[in-house]
């Protein structure tokens, strides 16, 4: 059964582009025609210590990517797929996989590790492959075998890969007990082999979530906590490394057994940031990083009372380790990269320290403050850049976290300070003091702030020097933007006050569109920022600024135009002409957003339209198969401001929802376009009828499809009320088939007892959706045809049954629910009263919703209520 | 590890702006606000006729209304002692009101924003409308305010969203313009919240371009619906006066908004609002019960009476202002071939042919208007109510019409031809009534 494959896996390799299609070819062929003799064969070849071990490699590969998949439908199906193999031949092939594991070549240990944990993610949750736990802890023993140190490496890295496939459930606590007596023993300082106490660590990494009850048993914590630290010391960089890893990973999970280890704990990582290579250094900061996600969000559950009673512990270890920790993390900031900041994805001791400390300023408040003050005067203007952007990164770092009162006397004094430091020398001071000017906005700036920093004093000296910067090098100028766009924000709701921006409206906006045309503006994202900065400039215009936002519509349409225009030669180009059109046709939206919300400058809007629907289209032609995002998302505020004009456009527009409604691959478009239809629902009313048998279609087929993500769904089933709202009585002929949708969708929600959050949140939404089906076909139904929804009123009714049965289900869930009653009632009338007559729930459930503190909540309710009364007085 | 300086997931260095996400968040904020105003609205058409404060408030009001249709014409002092029972629940909802008047507001601005055809639908629906005057009631003294009724067309002001739209008895759209009603006008206070929205009835008098507030539904987001009309009132003058809405008009207040004076239904009071100066040209009298909700639909609560001296309209005229020789009514068509006015339920004043409805079943559908005339025979009225009519079909009536005429009507104007209901004789009431009050 099994064929030779070497030379073909060896092709499939080569440099010569047309040899290796030929080889590629050739092993989907061998896959199509016989699928079980391609997994033998590849399974023996990897086994095979006489192959070549590229070929034996590639094996392995093929191997592993024929039993996992990224996408969950495509996993489902290579599950089954190898479920449904001979059990012989499955039998064969895990025996060549465990024999891989003493081979003396690296590549076919690892490979076939890695392709052994995906055999037991889908044998084990099965109840299958008993035997393999047992066998990998057979091979930790005997030390008369061929290759024992290559044996154990290997068994080590598998145990790690299988914990990390299988959820915890699956073993028993004494399989447990042994993986973790074989990692712990593997990690020990008596294991003088450094590549087996490495793969050990790494494997104690992925098994610490089994070790739950483990972690519950002092003696067994103390001696995981014991070998762990130990393993921190260990001679071998990628050893600390794995065991610093490993403590940020209990970190997490065990957060609330930390307290006897903090100590000791802060030994070892302070030592490490100080003195250890960077790497290990890093992992040493995330320890400390990790501990204050664990604290920031114990205080968002609990709010600000901790009392004795409470059930989550609150041990407060950043608030005791304080006055050592922030000066170990301040001491990080000056081992800054040169040009860090041009860098995407940069990543050193400087900023996992900064991004520590904003960490740390966020858990502890106003504590931190004096400790961090003393550092920003000292080397705030000192000769050495360094000490200058270290000091201004620190500052910025703490804006976040302590009160307004604390901070606003700091600002207040250095704003002047930071404005002079925009003029510095340093690339990286300026980019820094940008970014700080932009936290001062964000956090001390904005309706809610009583002591403004912001006044109509400084405002103007402000913009001078964020306009004059928005020239200078790219990350510089992107920072500044960000500047803009955050002290944009702070006046976006002025509560129908003027806005103090609108004098210099007109020249940041110039600024701005400057700064889009400039030629390195490709870099460090600096175009992006510029137009989302003017989207954030346009959102806080007001009345008195409309007529400079109305005047910016030529303008970005003509911009639109050009890249039309544009050369595409390559797929950079077009990489690039998408970008900048899903810009500006952003900052389209969003103008037709603002001057559409408001009657007075409505108008202004729609004189465009006729232009701007015209210049979308383009957009969408521009593409052969996909529809562009952003220009659907504009259109959507289109249709909302013209209403039933709209209509003039379907005609050409609709081929391009269709594509929206097609485009499984990006799920987003997909779930905006369905937004989309919704929008022009409402617009046209019944004037969408015309294109209803279309979009039902799409819709349908969209529903039953299981490529498409399933975010989308619920969605969906929004979209049917609101056809049904716009088209009344002639949603009747989509009942046929969309019943039996909402009906099936209903009992799958109904299983979401005992699921995971997750799916419990899916559910949930899938309900809303339905429940917004329901709620508009009554309503659309309930003057004309209120007959027709009588046969699905039992069903309905027990659908509602099921939520109020459900205790998972959310506010929003129980809102559209109680509103689906009251539809029911009103629109069934005299066919309801008899269901509603041998159905109690509803009252208890009404009732309940009555007694909410949500006031929408408990209006619905009380509307419901009065309806079925009604009914069923009459 | 080729990847050693990785960044830990989750972890961000200076972090930058990104627009892209609030613009879908703001988008799909757009989209489920469309969809819950829509709902809202469908759901209002019900909530406005109930209040929806709570279910048992409803149960008594569904009592109320039963009776007043079983006794449409008539209102006896046996209905009183409803009404009073009705006032506590009343006198209750007030106290409370501060408090609880929002919830009963909301939603009734998500139907100020609705357009076209669903717009029309809705509004027709919204008007409280007068029983006409064709015996006095008890307690007119006691229980009752009296107005002169300005001459005009009667409309609906909503002011929500920065402007002010008027809307007649048939839902279409009389003016939108800017006012100084909160949130009437774009102006920088009144940008503020879509919940600040007002609801006025008002009576259009077009020779003065003003508007007269009869009643007020919603102010500044509060629902008076639940309030009885005394509270109503006088909340019209304090609120009103307060605000300025009623001063000049000027580029941002474009039309005139006027109070008519409201008198107490004694004898002085009646007499002023029959024949004492006004500003406008008088359209008769109208009556309200001080303890009437503002009800949608017909309702003995509100009464109607003319004669020749308040108005110059007192029986029907043509179009160009010729009485014609016989009364003119406007009945509904309905599934069963019969023709009724537009009481709740209607009351059938004959029937179309079956020939006939067959021949023109292409033209005449069930919820039609048609046009008739009361022929030679008149009338025979048993217990209030007319039993038989001679009734001559005409056509189909004006399609601008929003009802048929309500039974109420068709008895007044008969009256008005035969024996009407005299100043006199409602003076003598009040006076009697006063006796009453004496013992």
């Amino acid at each position: 059964m099994a064929l030779e494959v070497t030379q073909v896996l060896l092709n499939a390799q080569s440099a010569d582009g047309s040899v290796r299609k030929h080889a590629e070819d050739s092993l989907k062929q061998f896959q199509e025609q016989n699928a079980a003799g391609f997994l033998l064969s590849l399974a023996h070849e990897l086994a095979n210590n006489e192959k070549p071990p590229e070929s034996r490699k590639l094996a392995g590969l093929v191997l592993k990517n024929s039993l996992d998949a990224k996408d969950s439908v495509r996993k489902a199906e290579l599950s089954q797929a190898w479920i449904s193999l001979n059990d012989d031949v499955k039998s064969q092939i895990k025996a060549a996989l465990l024999a891989t594991l003493s081979s003396s070549v690296i590549d076919a240990r690892h490979t076939s590790s890695q392709v052994i944990a995906k055999v037991s993610a889908i044998e084990l949750p099965q109840g299958q492959w008993p035997e393999l736990i047992p066998s990998l802890l057979g091979n930790m023993g005997g030390t008369a075998v061929e290759n024992a140190s290559h044996l154990k490496q290997a068994t080590l890295e598998t145990l790690g890969y299988v914990c990390e496939e299988v959820s915890s459930n699956v073993f028993a606590q004494d399989q447990v007990n042994a993986i973790l007596t074989a990692v712990v023993q593997g990690m020990n300082t008596s294991e003088t082999n450094s590549d087996i106490r490495l793969a050990a660590t790494q494997a104690l990494c992925n098994a610490l979530v089994f070790a739950e009850s483990n972690f519950e048993n002092s003696m067994e914590r103390d001696y995981i906590m014991r070998v762990v630290c130990e393993a921190t010391l260990s001679p071998d960089q990628r050893v600390r490394q794995a065991a610093f890893e490993c403590l940020v990973s209990i970190s997490s999970i065990y957060y609330e057994k930390l307290a006897p280890y903090m100590q000791d704990i802060f030994s070892i990582t302070s030592k490490a940031v100080r003195e250890d290579e960077e790497p290990v250094a890093l992992q040493a900061i995330e320890f400390w990083s990790s501990i204050c996600d664990e604290e920031l969000e114990i205080q968002e559950e609990c709010g600000s009372e901790f009392t004795g009673d409470s059930e989550v512990q609150y041990f407060k270890f950043i608030k005791q380790a304080l006055p050592a920790l922030v000066p170990l993390l301040l001491e990080t900031l000056t081992k800054q990269e040169e040009d860090q900041d041009q860098e995407e994805d940069a990543w050193n001791l400087a900023m996992a320290g900064g991004t520590c400390l904003g960490l740390v300023a966020r858990t502890v408040g106003d504590d931190i403050v004096p400790l961090v003050v003393p550092y920003v005067q000292d080397n705030i203007a000192k000769p050495d850049w360094r000490c200058r952007e270290a000091a201004t990164y620190a500052f910025g770092s703490i804006l976040e976290g302590p009160s307004v009162e604390q901070l606003t006397p700091l600002v207040n004094h250095a704003l002047t300070f930071m404005l002079n430091a925009m003029k510095d020398e340093n690339n990286q001071v300026k980019d820094t003091t940008a970014w700080t000017l932009g936290r001062i906005f964000e956090f001390l700036h904005g309706p809610n702030i009583v002591v403004p920093v912001i006044t109509s004093n400084n405002l103007p000296q402000i913009l001078s020097v964020l306009l004059e910067k928005l020239s200078d090098a790219p990350n510089v100028a992107e920072k500044v933007c960000g500047a803009i766009y955050l002290l944009a924000q702070g006046y976006e709701e002025t509560g129908g006050a003027p806005c103090p921006l609108s004098p210099f409206l007109q020249n940041i906006i110039q600024a701005l569109l400057v700064t889009t045309e400039r030629d390195d503006a490709g870099d460090s994202r600096l175009r992006a920022s510029a137009y989302e900065t003017l989207n954030e400039i346009v959102r806080c215009s007001t009345e008195d600024t409309a007529s400079i936002v109305v005047q910016l519509v030529p303008v970005v349409m003509q911009k639109l135009s050009t890249t039309l225009e544009m050369q595409v030669k390559s797929a950079d180009d077009k990489e690039k002409q998408t970008e900048v059109q899903a810009l500006l046709c952003g900052v389209l939206q969003v103008i037709i957003q603002k001057l559409g919300s408001s009657e007075s400058t409505k108008n202004a809007i729609l004189q465009y339209a006729d232009q701007i629907m015209a210049i979308f289209l383009h957009v969408f032609a521009c593409r052969s198969a996909t529809v562009h995002e952003e220009a659907m998302l504009a259109i959507g505020a289109l249709a909302y401001v013209t209403g039933p004009n709209f209509a003039k456009y379907m005609q050409e527009f609709f081929q391009y929802l269709q594509m929206g409604l097609q485009n499984f691959e990006e799920y987003q478009v997909c779930a905006i376009t369905v937004g989309v239809v919704g929008d022009l629902c409402r617009a046209l009313d019944d004037k969408i009828l015309p294109f209803c048998d279309g979009i039902m279609a799409q819709l349908l087929q969209n529903l039953s499809s299981n490529q498409l993500h399933r975010s989308v769904k619920p969605p969906i089933f929004s979209c049917f009320g609101d056809i049904a709202l716009a088209i009344g009585e002639q949603f009747a002929r989509y009942l046929p088939m969309a019943m039996p949708m909402l009906q099936g969708a209903s009992e799958l929600s109904a299983q979401a007892v005992g699921q995971d959050e997750e799916q419990v949140d899916y559910y949930n939404q899938l309900r809303i959706g339905i429940l917004e089906a329901y709620s508009g076909i009554f309503q659309g139904f309930k003057s004309k045809r209120p007959d027709l929804m009588a046969h699905y009123g039992l069903h309905i009714l027990q659908f509602l049954e099921s939520i109020y049965a459900d205790v998972y289900r959310d506010e929003a869930v129980t809102k559209a629910a109680a509103g689906v009653l009251g539809d029911l009632a009103d629109t069934l009338g005299s066919s309801a009263a008899s269901l509603l007559k041998n159905s109690t729930f509803y009252k208890g459930f009404l009732e309940e919703c009555q007694k909410s503190d949500d006031q929408s909540l408990k209006e619905t309710a009380d509307w419901a209520l009065a309806t079925i009364n009604r009914l069923l007085s009459t | 590890m080729d990847n050693r300086l990785a960044k830990p997931e989750g972890r961000v260095h200076k972090r930058t702006i990104s627009d892209q996400q609030k613009r879908r968040d703001i988008a799909l904020k757009r989209q489920s606000q469309g969809r819950r105003d829509l709902q809202h609205h469908a759901r209002q058409l019900v909530s406005l006729a109930v209040p929806p404060s709570s279910s048992s408030v409803f149960e008594e009001h569904g009592a109320v209304t039963g009776h007043q249709e079983a006794e449409a014409i008539d209102i006896q002092s046996s209905e009183s002692s409803v009404f009073g029972h009705e006032v506590d629940v009343v006198a209750e909802k007030v106290e409370g009101w501060h408090g609880d008047q929002e919830e009963d507001a909301i939603g009734v601005v998500e139907a100020t924003r609705l357009k076209g055809t669903k717009a029309r639908e809705w509004f027709k629906h919204q008007f409280m409308i007068p029983e006409w005057m064709v015996d006095v009631p008890s307690h007119l003294r006691k229980d009752w305010y009296v107005m002169a009724r300005p001459s005009g067309e009667r409309c609906l002001v909503v002011s929500s969203n920065g402007t002010t739209v008027s809307r007649l008895r048939n839902g279409c759209i009389r003016h939108c313009f800017p006012s100084a009603l909160p949130n009437g006008s774009r102006t920088r206070e009144s940008i503020a919240a879509s919940q600040v929205f007002c609801i006025l009835d008002c009576i259009y008098h077009e020779p003065q371009k003003t508007y007269y507030i009869i009643d007020m539904m919603c102010w500044r987001g509060y629902s008076l619906y639940d309030c009885n009309y005394e509270f109503r009132h006088f909340w019209i003058t304090s609120k009103l006066e307060e605000t300025g809405v009623l001063g000049p008009t000027s580029k941002f207040h474009r039309y005139q908004f006027s109070i008519v004076p409201v008198f107490e239904c004694g004898k002085a009071g009646f007499q002023a609002a029959y024949d004492g100066d006004v500003p406008f040209e008088r359209d008769g009298c109208l009556f309200l019960n001080r303890h009437a909700h503002y009800v949608l639909g017909v309702t003995p609560l509100a009464l109607l009476w003319k004669d020749p001296v308040s108005s110059r309209y007192h029986v029907d005229t043509d179009r160009i202002g010729n009485v014609p020789a016989y009364q003119q009514i406007v009945l509904e068509l309905q599934d069963d071939g019969t023709v009724a006015t537009c009481d709740q339920p209607g009351v059938v004043l004959g029937s179309m042919p079956q020939d006939f409805l067959l021949k023109n079943k292409e033209h005449l559908q069930a919820g039609m208007l048609l046009k008739f005339t009361i022929g030679d025979k008149g009338l025979s009225i048993l217990d209030g109510k007319p039993v038989t009519a001679d009734i001559h079909y005409q056509g189909l009536a004006n399609r601008f019409r929003a009802g048929a005429d309500s039974v109420s009507k068709v008895l007044f104007q008969y009256a008005a031809r035969h024996c009407p209901l005299a100043f006199s004789d409602i003076l003598a009431a009040i006076e009697a009534s006063d006796d009453e009050m004496d013992i």
